[in-house]
């Protein structure tokens, strides 16, 4: 077979070929970017996690083997961070869903002043995290001069002073507040996609308002559902302007995530070495939501070619 | 099995509007519906699109709210039922399957939602896959079958439900023709054997014609005429039902009626006893004549009746040809038979019987002298 098409190359043949060079040099710009923008960091990285290169000891560098690792491992504030990454990122992802899935239902509704609501309610989607951060610590959050405060003396309690008694609870609230947006407008492009006669079969075969919404909208939203859980878990990882902004990390560590981690064993003790060792944990816990990603997108993208 | 009743029922969908001066009374989507139908019945609504058929099945499913008079079943007043509690099972055009379900889930929905006993769940489902041949597709996904296929599932999923009325919005018009036609006769074999009362909705005259048992036909929201598919044909109420039943349509004239003769350019027709005393009491002078395509023929030009045009176009279909004159101003269709050899441009002679015609008023349109017989309404039977 392959010799004879050899021998006499079709047209198909030809134009299938034709067609694979066009889209790789169409895609080449594309990729090309990202070699440079992502390959080349990441080499650097894996490169520096095995240097000893502290800023301030110029005189001791040189190849370290595993040691920077072996002393990140070593670091009690390494591991506490890594607790209080994944806190942020479950914590976060459970009320950005729920309350997000909560909104979207209510969206999903006609009712007179949807319009305004609705772009209120994802307006906070578009506030740099920077200022989110700053706008909850002076103007919500601050114990003399916050809206919080304010709104407990008119109740006649005690301002809590937020990002020093509850620091993780705020920081929690702060990038709820950021991203339940997000998950509310992917959430009701999910529903506004369900056909309205699958409901109303459903309600003719005898469901109630819980089992529609059990047996019709959840399945239908099962995909666009874990869509927003992969990308908010990612980009939750990463959180770092409301922590730098606010807590400090702080108190003490409660609020030190992996990114504040490393960007204080870069800024504060100078050491690249050890950072670049923590770099390659954050990627690491990143690739693996980011490879369920894309497994799950590229599944959909196959199943949706055979269709 | 149920007896359905619809009295005065009306659908404004501008209603809650009205105070903002967005509706009123002309606008109802379905106006003064009313309809009794027997037990077991299969009645099928029929009109152009837009007419409101869809409106009146989703009011008597209970996804519309009727805006006036009520909807009985079985003499209960359903018309504050909600859907899930008036035991009705539609099938909708899209089929509307649940996707992430398989067939035999999809089939099972309504009986799990009712608590029933799994091994009950699975009898029902075989029993109905058996019916319509469907056993070997229950572990596929809705989006692994044909057209054909998905419309057997959601029939499947009305009937396992064993329901007391069936509703079907327009099913069959996502199929290609051949299988639509086989699905028809399956459907009205399906009917037969259950028995259950169902309203079937169509916007294709062949499809009502040969389905119904009674049939329903709307315009602009209103019944134009309720009756059996032959009454239709003989004696449609007025012109819009005549225009409407039957393929292809039949021709309409206008013409001027003088001492039981009614003529125009190119034309005359002498009147019957069912026709001659009505016009003549009523001193008409304008009236439509309405003569069906197939009971026209080729005759001499000294006929009593004859319709003398110039031939427009010719259709040569094999069993029947079928050719356009121009007669005056008018255009008239023909069916003659098969054999008959007629070319462009000929100048033909048609005749009709007197017993054939259908006379229509000017102004209401509304058909003149000849009526219906036997009226077979369900009311009276009642
Ligand atoms: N949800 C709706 N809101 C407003 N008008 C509607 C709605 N559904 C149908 N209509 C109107 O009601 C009339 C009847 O529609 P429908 O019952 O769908 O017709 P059919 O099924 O006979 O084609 C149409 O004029 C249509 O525009
Ligand atoms: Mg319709």
């Amino acid at each position: 077979m392959k010799a004879i098409s050899r021998t006499a190359p079709s047209a198909e043949e030809t134009g299938a070929r034709s067609f694979a060079r066009t889209t790789r040099l169409l895609m080449a710009p594309a990729v090309i970017f990202l070699l440079i923008w992502m390959l080349v960091p990441l080499a650097m990285t894996i490169y520096y996690s095995f240097q000893q290169y502290n800023l301030i000891m110029p005189m001791y560098n040189g190849f370290a083997g595993l040691n920077n690792f072996a002393i990140l491992l070593g670091d009690p504030t390494f591991w506490k961070s890594l607790a209080n990454t994944l806190i942020i990122v479950a914590a976060s992802l459970v009320v950005t869903v729920c309350l997000g899935l909560a909104l979207a239902l209510l969206f999903n509704r006609t009712f007179v002043g949807r319009g305004v609501a609705r772009t209120l309610a994802v307006a906070p989607f578009f506030v740099m995290p920077v200022v989110t951060g700053l706008i909850w610590k002076n103007m919500l959050f601050h114990p003399v001069f916050g809206l919080f405060a304010w709104m407990a003396r008119q109740l006649g309690l005690e301002p809590v002073d937020w990002l020093a008694h509850y620091p993780m609870l705020s920081v929690v609230i702060m990038i709820t507040w950021e991203w339940t947006p997000f998950a509310l407008l992917v959430l009701l492009t999910g529903l506004q996609s369900l056909p309205e006669d699958q409901v109303e079969a459903a309600k003719l075969d005898g469901a109630s308002a819980w089992q529609e919404f059990r047996h019709i909208v959840i399945p239908h939203l099962g995909q666009v559902l874990y869509v927003v859980v992969m990308l908010e878990s990612i980009f939750f990882l990463t959180s770092f302007a409301e922590i730098y902004t606010t807590t400090g990390g702080g108190p003490g560590t409660a609020t030190t995530n992996l990114p504040y981690y490393i960007f204080q064993t870069v800024f504060q003790q100078n050491d690249i070495g050890i950072a670049s060792a923590a770099a390659i944990g954050a990627v690491i816990l990143a690739n693996i939501f980011a490879i369920m990603l894309i497994r799950f997108i590229a599944g959909n993208l196959n199943a949706g070619a055979a269709r | 099995m149920a007896i359905v009743e619809l009295k005065n029922v009306a659908k404004n969908y501008a209603q809650g509007l009205v105070a903002k001066g967005k509706g009123d009374k002309s606008s109802n989507a379905v106006d003064n519906f009313n309809l009794v139908t027997r037990d077991g019945e299969f009645v099928v609504l029929v009109g152009p699109s837009g007419c409101g058929k869809s409106t009146t099945m989703r009011m008597i499913a209970g996804l519309e709210r009727n805006t006036e008079g009520a909807i009985l079943i079985d003499g209960k007043d359903v018309s504050q039922v909600p859907p899930k509690e008036r035991d009705i099972a539609m099938v909708f055009q899209s089929y509307a399957l649940y996707p992430h379900m398989t067939v035999a889930e999809n089939m099972a929905f309504s009986l799990k939602l009712k608590k029933r006993p799994a091994a009950e769940i699975k009898t029902h489902v075989d029993e109905a896959a058996q019916t319509l041949g469907i056993q070997h597709l229950l572990d596929r996904k809705p989006r692994e079958l044909s057209g054909g296929q998905r419309q057997r599932v959601a029939l499947g999923r009305a009937i396992v439900r064993d329901p007391q009325v069936f509703l079907m919005d327009e099913p069959l018009s996502n199929l290609d023709a051949k299988l639509r036609v086989d699905m028809r006769a399956e459907i009205v074999k399906l009917h037969k054997r259950l028995n259950v009362t169902t309203f079937y909705v169509t916007h294709d005259q062949v499809e009502a014609m040969t389905m119904g048992e009674r049939i329903v036909v709307m315009k602009d929201g209103k019944i134009q005429q309720i009756d059996t598919p032959i009454n239709l044909y003989e004696f449609p109420a007025n012109r819009f039902v005549a225009g409407f039943i039957g393929n292809p349509s039949m021709n309409f004239l206008r013409a001027k009626h003088a001492d039981g003769v009614v003529s125009g350019d190119g034309y005359q027709l002498s009147l019957d006893g069912g026709h001659r005393p009505a016009v003549i009491s009523r001193k008409m002078v304008d009236v439509w004549v309405g003569i069906r395509p197939e009971h026209l023929r080729l005759s001499d030009a000294t006929a009593t009746n004859r319709i003398q045009g110039t031939v427009d176009v010719v259709e040569t279909l094999g069993a029947v040809t079928v050719v356009q004159l121009s007669v005056g101003e008018h255009s008239v269709t023909a069916q003659l038979p098969g054999h008959q050899k007629v070319e462009l441009g000929d100048t033909l002679t048609l005749s009709c019987d007197s017993d054939k015609l259908h006379l229509f008023d000017d102004e209401s349109e509304l058909a003149i002298g000849r009526e219906s017989t036997a009226q077979p309404s369900a009311a009276a039977e009642v």
